[in-house]
């Protein structure tokens, strides 16, 4: 992996190639023009010198079709790329539904990692070969960002709110995992490792050294500390709503709008309870701001995601 | 015309000595001067943190200076360089000087705002300079927050009022020039007779009496929510970080075409006075500073494709990103097709032109690889980014604002500078220019990301190159200021019109005299009709005293 001197990244994702593909494109027109403009110069430049002081060149104003010529190809060319960065654009950040989750808590200056069976990394990302990846994150201080230079992706990791990135590796191996957006004096030093893994080793991996609790298991023990099952249980109470299949639905608020309820939505809940109540309800929650940490709040939000299944099983029974 | 000549006649530089007439001037000319020696001095002070930058980066592992250190050495390059030389470089010091000139004008419409612009930004310049001394800022130039509004514990206010009150310089300037170019053109110079130096300023007053405001206000708040710990920008007082991105871009993404309109505006003068011909397609190249200064206020998202903004508002920013290109590439056709059958000659100023049309072409075009999403996320915030733009501003702009320095020189001070070191300076700075910042393109892209004070040992090579070629950059930097504070005394005296321009500035001798002609001109042909004689475009006017 380490040649010395590297002049092209590693391709070790689905994407890597199809950004390759498109970077190319845009070096080829690139390499056209610079030596259009450059060889254009260069002729005019030997072939008019200037031969006596009392020249005077026939003046001409221009051409107004050749200006539309030369308006119109570079108009076309730019929408190739305009068109063929948007599509790949639109799939970075379209996650397929059957991505492995990952949560990503980023903070002056590391990377942490939680896997839904609840292992935890620090600076490292084990990840499959071969199986797409969604990761869900945030920042607990400033803005940081997650690059993956191998993979061709990254995504400013923001304080405050959720966002995502997803990939596929597509070669076993280990790659750098670096912060992007400046974040203060070890901005540098957040670095760490992607460990892209054959299926079968990572879940050997997952399975070694876990304290055995799952990231479901593991909002559920915070659910019943923070005392969150006496006002939201099932079936709900005049209190609180039910949280049973909530995640994904719309929900109504006081003032008749709506929301949908997504990871934003659950959080903001937590911590900002009465920034957008339920339709029927009092706003009477506290709020657990200060109480909960990134990585509680993300466990929460897995166990309220889980909550689907409890209803399937409720109604089987 | 011999020196004894020059000292005889009574011009604006020898009207009256001393400091106080220096400081209390509302001669136009003279306050070009008040901003050349400014912005000379921050472009040496912005240099010198950006050896030391080099310097560091010579070695993977930080053992030159600390991360602290390094963090502010990148801070303070980028706000020096920014807001103290590019911006007003060529407006302030070019501009100033031959707004009035070109147009047929005495002076500017404002000549006391203009002296107190020029007091502005000096204090402005304190400001930052004070932040500086006690310890510096680390924040980026770009004051990302909630780190510049929170986090930093540097001296963020002190700079960003710096910056603020440095910003008011920019609008009263745009404001002088507009209204000097409507109300104050000698009889005859239509507005499609004007120089498109003139075309570029009007473009470039346009975004920093529009723009200007909107990164003052964004800057002032940082200063609240730093002080009062006002939620605006800070998550966790209820605030939103991205917001400041969109304003902070709003008027930073159009104040790079502030720094490199101007510098289209010196390359149109001097590729027609080198090559003796109009400008192929005038009126389009004019109309493309416009173009460029509009819709460059519609693509500041582009900043942000990777800062979660959503994925529909990134297409409409990627379009219009293309869209503002379509421009700038016409302009460059243009350029080229005037050298086409023209008479051209090799003087330096012609070679920094032809430097800004190669270095502009290619920091445009790797503008398209940003612009394109699919590449823009994986190059963002890399040396990439860090190599586009140094092409823009120092392959476009500095080369512009050097060759327009050459070739106005004899104008501003009656004498030449040594033709051969300029272009042997020229020379030096295109080559030192591309081995310092071509190399950081591959650096990018295989994944070096900006702002590293330590990177992987693997990226040292190309981090050497780019050192290297720093070093050779900073020896072209130095031969012009050494050679034309040498020709102010001992340089040929150039006489009215040394290249045979045909543009108004130049119909009168050099150094003009204070109140710039001495008729009123009479203009009865555009600023690049080479293939006449100037007494035939310029009839003598009425005398310009009575």
């Amino acid at each position: 992996m380490n040649l010395g001197f590297p002049l092209f990244p590693e391709q070790a994702s689905t994407m890597a190639s199809r950004v390759d593909a498109l970077f190319f494109f845009l070096v080829a027109v690139s390499v056209f023009f610079v030596a259009l403009i450059f060889l254009a110069i260069f002729v005019f430049a030997v072939k008019y010198r200037r031969r006596s002081e009392d020249e005077r060149p026939r003046p001409i104003e221009g051409n107004f079709w050749l200006e539309i010529f030369w308006s119109a190809i570079p108009l076309g060319l730019t929408m190739v790329m305009f068109v063929w960065g948007a599509i790949i654009y639109f799939d970075i950040y379209n996650p397929p539904n059957d991505a492995l989750e990952i949560s990503i808590v980023g903070r002056q200056w590391m990377w942490k990692a939680q896997h839904a069976e609840g292992q935890r990394e620090i600076n490292e990302l084990h990840v499959p070969v071969g199986q797409a990846v969604k990761l869900t994150m945030t920042s607990e201080d400033v803005i940081h960002d997650v690059f993956l230079p191998a993979f061709r992706i990254k995504q400013d990791v923001l304080p405050g709110r959720y966002t995502t990135l997803w990939f596929q590796a597509s070669k076993p191996g280990e790659y750098p995992l670096l912060c992007s957006q400046y974040c203060g004096t070890q901005h540098s030093g957040m670095v760490g490792r992607v460990v892209v893994l054959q299926p079968a080793e990572f879940e050997k991996w997952l399975s070694g050294g876990a304290t055995g609790m799952s990231m479901v298991d593991l909002g559920e023990s915070l659910f019943q500390r923070f005392g969150c099952n006496t006002c939201h249980r099932v079936g709900g109470t005049s209190q609180g709503p039910s949280l049973v299949g909530l995640f994904g639905k719309t929900v109504q608020l006081q003032g008749g709008k709506t929301v949908a309820a997504n990871e934003d939505y659950i959080r903001e809940s937590i911590l900002d309870p009465r920034a957008k109540v339920v339709a029927g309800y009092q706003p009477i929650m506290p709020t657990f701001k200060g109480l909960i940490s990134e990585e509680g709040i993300l466990q929460l939000i897995a166990y309220i995601k889980s909550l689907h299944t409890v209803e399937r099983k409720a109604s089987q029974k | 015309m011999n020196v004894s000549e020059i000292e005889r006649r009574e011009h604006y530089l020898n009207i009256s000595y001393g400091i106080r007439s220096w400081l209390f001037t509302t001669d136009h000319k003279r306050i070009a001067w008040l901003y050349l020696l400014s912005v000379t001095l921050f472009f040496f002070i912005g240099g010198f943190f950006a050896t030391l930058i080099r310097l560091e980066l010579l070695t993977p592992q930080g053992d030159l200076v600390q991360s602290e250190t390094y963090n502010k050495l990148f801070t303070m390059h980028g706000v020096t360089m920014i807001f103290f030389f590019l911006i007003p470089s060529i407006p302030a010091v070019l501009g100033n000087f031959l707004v009035p000139m070109m147009i047929g004008a005495r002076d500017l419409a404002f000549p006391r705002l203009n002296l107190a612009s020029w007091y502005i930004f000096i204090l402005g310049g304190a400001f930052t300079l004070m932040a500086a001394a006690a310890g510096g800022v680390d924040t980026g130039w770009t004051f990302y927050t909630p780190y510049s509004s929170i986090y930093s514990n540097t001296h963020v206010v002190l700079t960003v009022v710096g910056i603020f009150i440095t910003g008011f310089s920019s609008i009263l300037t745009g404001l002088n020039f507009i209204v000097t170019i409507h109300k104050m053109r000698a009889p005859g110079m239509t507005w499609f007779r004007l120089p498109l130096f003139i075309w570029a300023h009007y473009a470039t007053s346009i975004i920093f009496i529009l723009g200007t405001p909107v990164i003052a206000i964004t800057l002032l708040l940082v200063g609240l929510e730093r002080i009062f710990r006002l939620g605006i920008f800070d998550p966790s007082l209820g605030g939103d970080p991205v917001l400041f991105q969109h304003l902070f871009w709003f008027y930073s993404h159009p104040a790079v075409y502030i720094m490199v309109l101007p510098a289209m505006g010196v390359v149109s003068e001097l590729i027609a006075c080198f090559s003796r011909k109009r400008i192929f397609g005038y009126s389009i190249v004019a109309f493309a500073s416009l173009g460029i200064a509009v819709i460059g206020f519609l693509v500041w998202g582009h900043h942000m494709f990777v800062s979660g903004q959503s994925v529909h508002a990134g297409m409409v920013f990627s379009f219009l990103s293309m869209v503002v290109a379509i421009p700038s590439a016409i302009k460059v056709f243009n350029w080229t097709a005037t050298l086409y059958k023209g008479s051209i000659s090799y003087d330096a100023p012609m070679l920094y032109a032809l430097g800004f049309i190669g270095l502009f072409t290619m920091g445009g075009l790797t503008g398209l690889f940003l612009a394109t999403l699919g590449i823009n996320v994986h190059v963002h915030d890399t040396y990439f980014v860090i190599a586009h733009f140094h092409y823009i501003m120092v392959g476009g702009s500095v080369m512009g604002y050097l060759g327009g320095i050459h070739f106005w020189w004899p104008k501003m001070t009656g004498r030449r500078y040594p033709e051969g070191w300029a272009r042997l300076a020229a020379l030096i700075i295109f080559l030192g220019f591309n081995l310092t910042f071509f190399p950081q393109f591959v650096l990018g892209y295989i994944g070096m990301p900006r702002r590293y004070h330590v990177y992987p040992p693997e990226f040292q090579v190309l981090n050497v190159m780019s050192t290297a070629g720093a070093s050779i950059l900073a020896v072209g930097y130095l031969l012009p200021l050494t050679y034309l504070i040498w020709s102010l005394r001992y340089g040929a005296v150039a006489g009215r019109n040394p290249w045979g321009a045909r543009g108004l500035e130049w119909q009168t001798p050099s150094p003009p005299p204070t109140e710039n002609f001495e008729r009123t001109p009479i203009v009865t042909e555009g600023a690049y009709a080479y293939e006449k004689d100037p007494e035939e475009i310029y009839p003598l006017g009425k005398p310009a005293h009575v």
